[in-house]
């Protein structure tokens, strides 16, 4: 039973290994989805296209894949002595950020045009208009499927454990294999620090939310 | 066509600097395409060498297998978690408290963990030599609560008159579920039971790293196999591959998500949409109540619903 006080150094080490990871690739997607959301919804064409096709190329390719692609692609395109970490944080970002895009994508279209046309007849110039009404009921509607997509982005940071990153996937496999303790000990100790993890997200994003949140 | 909300139609100034903006970016993203395609070619991704493999009928019909298993695998754990999902949801809409509350726990836990965290559990205490069920089942519970919350949400969404109705004509539970809200439920989520469905094919690759010989992994024992040519392993070449394949089977599935979504649209009672004016009848009011609001009063079609 003493999985955990045993292997405490090893927990720890995955433990902030996997929050590292989480916390580092959410803020690569935020801002690459935040980037992308902005060319999606552009009056340039080209901008609008090559959204789209990011949009769709990552919400079509699993996430495993896309780890292959960035962790063998990104070296032979000449971006050598990344370490895995590294690239693990690009490949989560990255497909993290279409997801993003679309949450963001959706909150900008649930805004009633009614409300932007009212701000501009009263002669609010484009930048007023997008920072006092538009974005801020957009962030609103936004936030929630935000909280979700981070909660899911900290449980797919799992999947760089077989790309050589150290954090509580890894942990699980080197515990399991190395046997003598009772899997599902072992398993429910990880499951415990993920427990931890999603609720400390979802805890900061009804924060957000509550921060937010306007009395109709 | 009217304006977004975040700006106006553009004038005749907007509209020139809008192209300005137009050809700068099209000059920026076709540089970024062209740098890729030449690093590519750069690095000797595109010798001949590294491709003529996909040519051979064997490598053609070892790919077909991992295929046929990756669908195979999809399949099973498709419909395996569409039945967990429904009885995940029976229990949670159950009257009776302990079960219920059986309902919400298996949900919550299946969800709140890391689905490959729940197929290493499985592989290494269940499945040892069995790899593929460790997938399914992983994929089932995960899956299955998830569609579980999906079905849930669509029958809370319903507005409360249609079970209330349906019990005032004396209907019983079961009836009042089975013939009013599950119906009307299912044709509002079906995009996103079809799109979560999406999201099971896509793990499947998960397999991969547990050694299941589905098609990722088919396609890394390619690449490894393949002795490099001039120094240059076949990696790029298998994610080009491989990566269209998946992402072809995904988009298909997902275009199933859009065409029943403008068709649960155009017609709200499942009666095939009368001959209306073009285009007039496809924007009829999206967001009003599920029930109730078919024959927008605009249109006039020979029926009447």
């Amino acid at each position: 039973m003493n999985v955990l006080s045993d292997n405490f150094a090893m927990f720890r080490e995955g433990f902030v290994g996997t929050v590292e990871l989480t916390v580092l690739s959410a803020l690569l997607a935020l801002v690459v989805g935040i980037l992308i959301a902005a060319f999606r919804v552009s009056p340039v064409p080209a901008l609008r296209i090559f959204g789209s096709t990011w949009v769709t190329l990552l919400l079509n390719t699993p996430l495993v894949l896309l780890f292959l692609a960035v962790t063998l692609g990104l070296p032979a395109l000449g971006l050598k002595g990344w370490d895995s970490f590294w690239l693990a944080v690009m490949a989560l970002g990255s497909y993290t950020s279409a997801f993003v895009c679309e949450a963001i994508r959706s909150g900008i279209n649930a805004v009633p045009v009614g409300q932007a046309e009212a701000a501009r007849s009263i002669g609010m110039t484009f930048n007023q208009t997008l920072g006092q009404i538009v974005l801020p009921q957009a962030t609103r509607t936004a936030v929630p499927p935000l909280g979700s997509l981070m909660i899911a982005l900290a449980k797919n940071t799992t999947i760089a454990s077989s790309f050589n990153v150290t954090e509580l996937g890894s942990v699980q496999k080197t515990l399991n294999a190395d046997s003598g303790y009772n899997i599902f000990v072992i398993f429910l100790w990880i499951a415990i620090c993920y427990v931890v993890i999603t609720f400390a997200i979802s805890g900061l994003f009804r924060l957000l939310e509550n921060r937010l949140a306007v009395a109709r | 066509m009217s304006a977004s909300v975040l700006f106006d139609v553009p004038g005749p100034k907007a509209r020139a600097r809008n192209r300005v903006y137009g050809i700068l970016s099209s000059v920026a993203v076709l540089g970024l395409v062209a740098f890729v395609v030449y690093r590519l070619d750069d690095t000797g991704q595109f010798q001949g060498d590294l491709w003529n493999i996909y040519e051979y009928s064997s490598t053609q019909r070892q790919i077909l297998d991992g295929l046929r298993t990756t669908v195979e695998t999809f399949a099973i754990a498709a419909a395996l978690s569409v039945v967990l999902g429904v009885v995940l949801t029976a229990a949670r809409l159950s009257d009776h408290k302990p079960v219920r509350w059986i309902g919400v726990v298996a949900v919550e836990a299946f969800r709140a963990m890391p689905l490959l965290i729940m197929i290493f559990l499985l592989w290494a205490a269940v499945f040892t030599s069995d790899p593929m069920w460790a997938l399914v089942i992983g994929l089932t519970l995960y899956n299955g609560s998830v569609q579980s919350e999906i079905f849930r949400s669509g029958i809370n969404a319903l507005p409360k008159g249609q079970g209330e109705a349906a019990y005032a004509l004396g209907l019983r539970k079961t009836q009042v579920m089975t013939s009013v809200l599950v119906p009307q439920a299912v044709r509002t989520m079906l995009p996103s039971i079809i799109s979560q469905l999406v999201v099971t094919l896509k793990d499947t690759s998960l397999g991969y790293i547990i050694v299941y010989e589905e098609l990722l992994f088919v396609g890394k024992r390619f690449a490894e196999q393949r002795p490099p040519v001039n120094g240059v392993y076949a990696f790029i070449p298998m994610v080009i591959v491989f990566g269209s394949i998946y992402i072809l089977l995904c988009m298909a599935l997902s275009s199933v998500a859009t065409w029943v979504e403008r068709r649960t649209k155009r017609s709200r009672k499942g009666t095939p949409p009368p001959m209306a004016a073009p285009g007039a009848a496809v924007m009829a009011g999206p967001g009003l109540g599920a029930a109730g609001a078919t024959g927008a009063p605009g249109t006039d079609g020979p029926k009447t619903g």
